[in-house]
C-alpha cells in the first residue's frame, strides 16, 4: 500500500483534489465558492492528464540533434507531449467557463442582490407566489 | 466525387463558426442576416453531402482531416451513414429557427445586442455540428464546451424578461461543465490504455487492452458525462428551467437541436468506440439507459401535465421525448437504434415547430406563456395556432403524422425484442401526453379570450417556418421512407462496428 502510495502519489492527489472540488461544488451555497469548486475539480483533471504524459526519466519532448552529449537521438527518452497539449486546450476552456460563470454571478448579484443560493431560492419563491396571485 | 466536395465535412462546421466572428464584428442590424446566411449555407452544404451519401455504398466513410495531418495523428472529421440523418436534421432545424429567430426575439434582446446575440447563436450551431462531425475523442470535448458556453450565454439573455434566467443559466453552466469534465476524465482513462484519441483507432485497440478495468471506468465516466449534456434522466434537471426562462427564440433553437447532438454522441460512444468490447455497451444500454429512459418518459409526462406555463410544459415534455429516443437506443437491437434515430429527426421537427408556434402566439400577449394569458388565442391567430396544433398532434403520435412513425417503430422494436411490458408503458405515456396537449388545445380554442375576439396580426416569418415544419410532420408521417431509410442506414452502420 505504501509502495503504491509513493509511486503513484500524483494520482492520489488527483483523486483528493477531485473530491474536494466536487464537495465544494455541491455543499457550498455561495455561487463564487461553487465556481472555485468547479475550477478545483477541473484542475484535478488537468493534473491527471499531465501525470499520464510523464514518463519516468523522460525529458522535455524537444528533438535534439543526434550525437549531442554522447547520445544518439534514439536513446533519449522523451515525455509524451500530447496530454500536455490537450490540457493547454482544456485550461483555455476552463478559463472561459470560469469567466462566464463569474459574469453570470455579477449579473445575479445585480438583480437578486445576493450570491447566496438560499437567498436566491427565497427570491424565486417570492416571484412564483406573485405570478400566481396576479 | 468532385474535388471540392471532399471538403464538405469541414465546410459544414466551419461556416457557422466563421460567420459567428463576422457577425460579431458587423453592425448589429446585420446580425440576423449573417446568421441566416451562415445557417443556410451550412444547411445547403449538408444537403449536398447527404445527396452524395444517398448514392454511396453502405459502409462509405468520408474522412476529412484537418491541417493535413492524417488520422490517427491529426484531428479527423468523419461522415458515414450514421452521421447523415443527424447532420441534416441539425442544419435544417438550425436554419428554420434562425429564419424565425429575428421575429421571435421580439423585445427580449435590445437592438444593439443583436449582433453579439446571433454570434453566440451561430457558435451554438457550429459547436453542435462539430460535435456530430468530429471523430476525435478530445476534440469532441472542445465542441461540447463551445456549444454549451454559447448556449449558456443565450439562455442568460432571457434575464430581460425574468431574472430567474440568470440562475437557470448559471446552473446549466455548472452542471454542463461537470458533465464535460466527467467526459474528459473518461477519455483520459481510455487514452492511457490505448494511446490514441481517434475514435476508430481507439475502437480497434480497446479489445486488445490487457487490463480492461480502466477502460470500463473510462466508459462509465464518458457515458455519464454525455448523459448530462443530453439531459437523460436523472441528470436532466437543468433542462426545464433553461428552456423555460430562455428567450423564446433561443428555446426554439435549443429544444430542436441541442440535446440531439449529444444523444448522437452517446450512441456513437457506446457503439463505435466501445463497440468492439463484447457485452459491456449492450449491458449499459439495456440495464442503465433503458430504465432511466422509462423514468424520464413517465416523470417528464407527469410533470408536463401539472405545469401551468405552456413553455415549461413543453420543456418537461422534451425530457420525456428524450426518454423515447434513449429508450430506442436502450433496446440495443438494430430496429431499436433505428427508432432512436427516427425520433431524433422527428422530435427536432416537432419541438422546433411547437416552440416557434408558441413564440408566435405569445408575441400577441407580450411574450407571456402561462395558460391564462394564452386563452382564446387559437381562434384569434388561426395560421400560427393550426401549425402549432399539427406539431402537437405529431407529438402525441396521431396517425398520419411523423410522431406516429416514431412511436410505431419504437413500439414494434420493443415488442420484437420481447419487452411487451415496456411497450405498454410507452403506450400509456402516449395516452398521458394527450392530457397535457388537450389542456393547451382547450386554452387556445375553447377558453374565452381575455379581451376581444378580433383576429390578431400574425407574423409571416413565424408561420412560414412553422408551416414548413408542420408540412414536414405530415409529409413524413405519410411517406416516411426518407427518414426511416436514413435511420436504417445509420443503425446498420453502427452495428457494423459490433459484428
Amino acid at each position: 500500500m505504501t509502495d503504491l502510495l509513493l509511486s503513484h502519489w500524483n494520482y492520489f492527489i488527483v483523486v483528493l483534489l477531485m473530491m474536494i472540488g466536487l464537495f465544494i461544488l455541491i455543499s457550498s451555497m455561495n455561487l463564487v465558492k461553487k465556481l472555485i469548486g468547479l475550477s478545483l475539480f477541473q484542475t484535478s483533471v488537468f493534473l491527471f492528464y499531465i501525470s499520464l504524459g510523464k514518463i519516468n526519466g523522460g525529458t522535455a519532448p524537444i528533438i535534439m540533434k543526434s550525437g549531442h552529449d554522447g547520445h544518439s537521438s534514439h536513446e533519449i527518452l522523451y515525455s509524451n507531449p500530447l496530454p500536455h497539449v490537450l490540457i493547454l486546450t482544456a485550461i483555455v476552456v476552463g478559463v472561459a467557463t470560469t469567466a462566464l460563470g463569474l459574469a453570470l454571478v455579477l449579473r445575479i448579484k445585480a438583480s437578486f442582490d445576493s450570491i447566496e443560493e438560499d437567498d436566491i431560492l427565497l427570491a424565486k419563491r417570492e416571484l412564483r407566489k406573485r405570478s400566481k396571485s396576479s | 466525387m468532385i474535388e471540392w466536395m471532399l471538403h464538405l465535412p469541414g465546410i459544414i462546421v466551419v461556416i457557422p463558426l466563421v460567420m459567428a466572428i463576422i457577425v460579431a464584428l458587423l453592425p448589429s442590424r446585420l446580425g440576423w442576416l449573417g446568421a441566416v446566411l451562415g445557417s443556410g449555407l451550412s444547411f445547403w452544404a449538408a444537403i449536398v453531402l447527404v445527396m452524395h451519401m444517398l448514392e454511396a455504398t453502405a459502409m462509405t466513410r468520408i474522412s476529412y482531416y484537418l491541417g493535413g495531418w492524417p488520422p490517427p495523428w491529426g484531428i479527423e472529421f468523419a461522415v458515414d451513414h450514421a452521421t447523415t440523418l443527424v447532420i441534416v436534421t441539425i442544419t435544417a432545424l438550425g436554419f428554420l429557427s434562425t429564419l424565425s429567430g429575428n421575429t421571435l426575439i421580439f423585445k427580449d434582446i435590445h437592438d444593439e445586442d443583436k449582433g453579439r446575440f446571433f454570434a453566440a447563436w451561430l457558435l451554438t450551431l457550429g459547436g453542435l455540428l462539430g460535435l456530430v462531425m468530429t471523430a476525435d475523442a478530445f476534440n469532441l470535448f472542445v465542441f461540447f464546451e463551445i456549444s454549451s458556453l454559447a448556449s449558456v450565454t443565450l439562455v442568460a439573455m432571457g434575464s430581460g424578461r425574468d431574472k430567474r434566467a440568470l440562475v437557470a443559466a448559471f446552473n446549466y453552466l455548472v452542471i454542463g461543465a461537470i458533465g464535460a469534465t466527467f467526459y474528459v476524465i473518461g477519455v483520459g482513462f481510455c487514452y492511457a490504455m490505448t494511446g490514441t484519441l481517434n475514435m476508430v483507432d481507439m475502437a480497434a485497440r480497446l479489445p486488445d487492452v490487457a487490463n480492461p478495468v480502466p477502460v470500463y471506468i473510462g466508459l462509465a465516466f464518458m457515458v455519464s458525462g454525455v448523459m448530462v449534456k443530453a439531459a437523460v434522466f436523472p441528470v436532466h434537471f437543468w433542462l426545464p428551467p433553461s428552456y423555460g426562462y430562455a428567450p423564446m427564440a433561443v428555446t426554439s433553437l435549443l429544444a430542436a437541436i441541442a440535446t440531439k447532438a449529444s444523444l448522437y454522441v452517446l450512441i456513437r460512444i457506446l457503439m463505435t468506440i466501445f463497440g468492439g468490447i463484447a457485452d459491456i455497451p449492450l449491458l449499459i444500454m439495456q440495464w442503465v439507459l433503458m430504465p432511466l429512459a422509462l423514468m424520464a418518459i413517465l416523470l417528464g409526462t407527469i410533470l408536463a401535465i401539472y405545469e401551468k406555463d405552456a413553455k415549461f410544459m413543453l420543456a418537461h415534455s422534451s425530457v420525456a421525448q428524450i426518454g423515447y429516443i434513449v429508450l430506442g437506443f436502450g433496446v440495443a437491437t438494430m430496429a431499436g437504434v433505428q427508432s432512436g434515430f427516427i425520433h431524433i429527426a422527428n422530435h427536432a421537427m416537432i419541438k422546433g415547430g411547437m416552440f416557434i408556434g408558441l413564440g408566435g402566439l405569445a408575441m400577441a400577449v407580450a411574450g407571456k406563456t402561462d395558460f391564462s394569458s394564452l386563452a382564446g388565442l387559437g381562434r384569434r391567430m388561426p395560421l400560427t395556432s393550426s401549425g402549432f396544433l399539427i406539431c402537437g398532434l405529431s407529438l402525441i403520435g396521431v396517425p398520419l403524422t411523423a410522431g406516429f412513425i416514431s412511436k410505431f417503430y419504437l413500439v414494434s422494436a420493443i415488442i420484437s425484442a420481447g419487452y411487451w411490458q415496456i411497450a405498454a408503458i410507452v403506450l400509456l405515456s402516449s395516452a398521458l401526453s394527450v392530457i397535457y396537449l388537450w389542456r393547451l388545445v382547450e386554452t387556445l380554442w375553447f377558453s374565452p379570450a381575455n379581451e376581444s375576439e378580433t383576429r390578431l396580426p400574425e407574423q409571416p416569418m413565424i408561420y412560414l417556418p412553422l408551416w414548413v415544419l408542420a408540412g414536414a410532420n405530415i409529409w413524413l408521417g405519410i411517406d416516411a421512407g426518407l427518414i426511416t431509410g436514413l435511420a436504417k442506414m445509420a443503425s446498420i452502420t453502427l452495428f457494423g462496428g459490433i459484428s
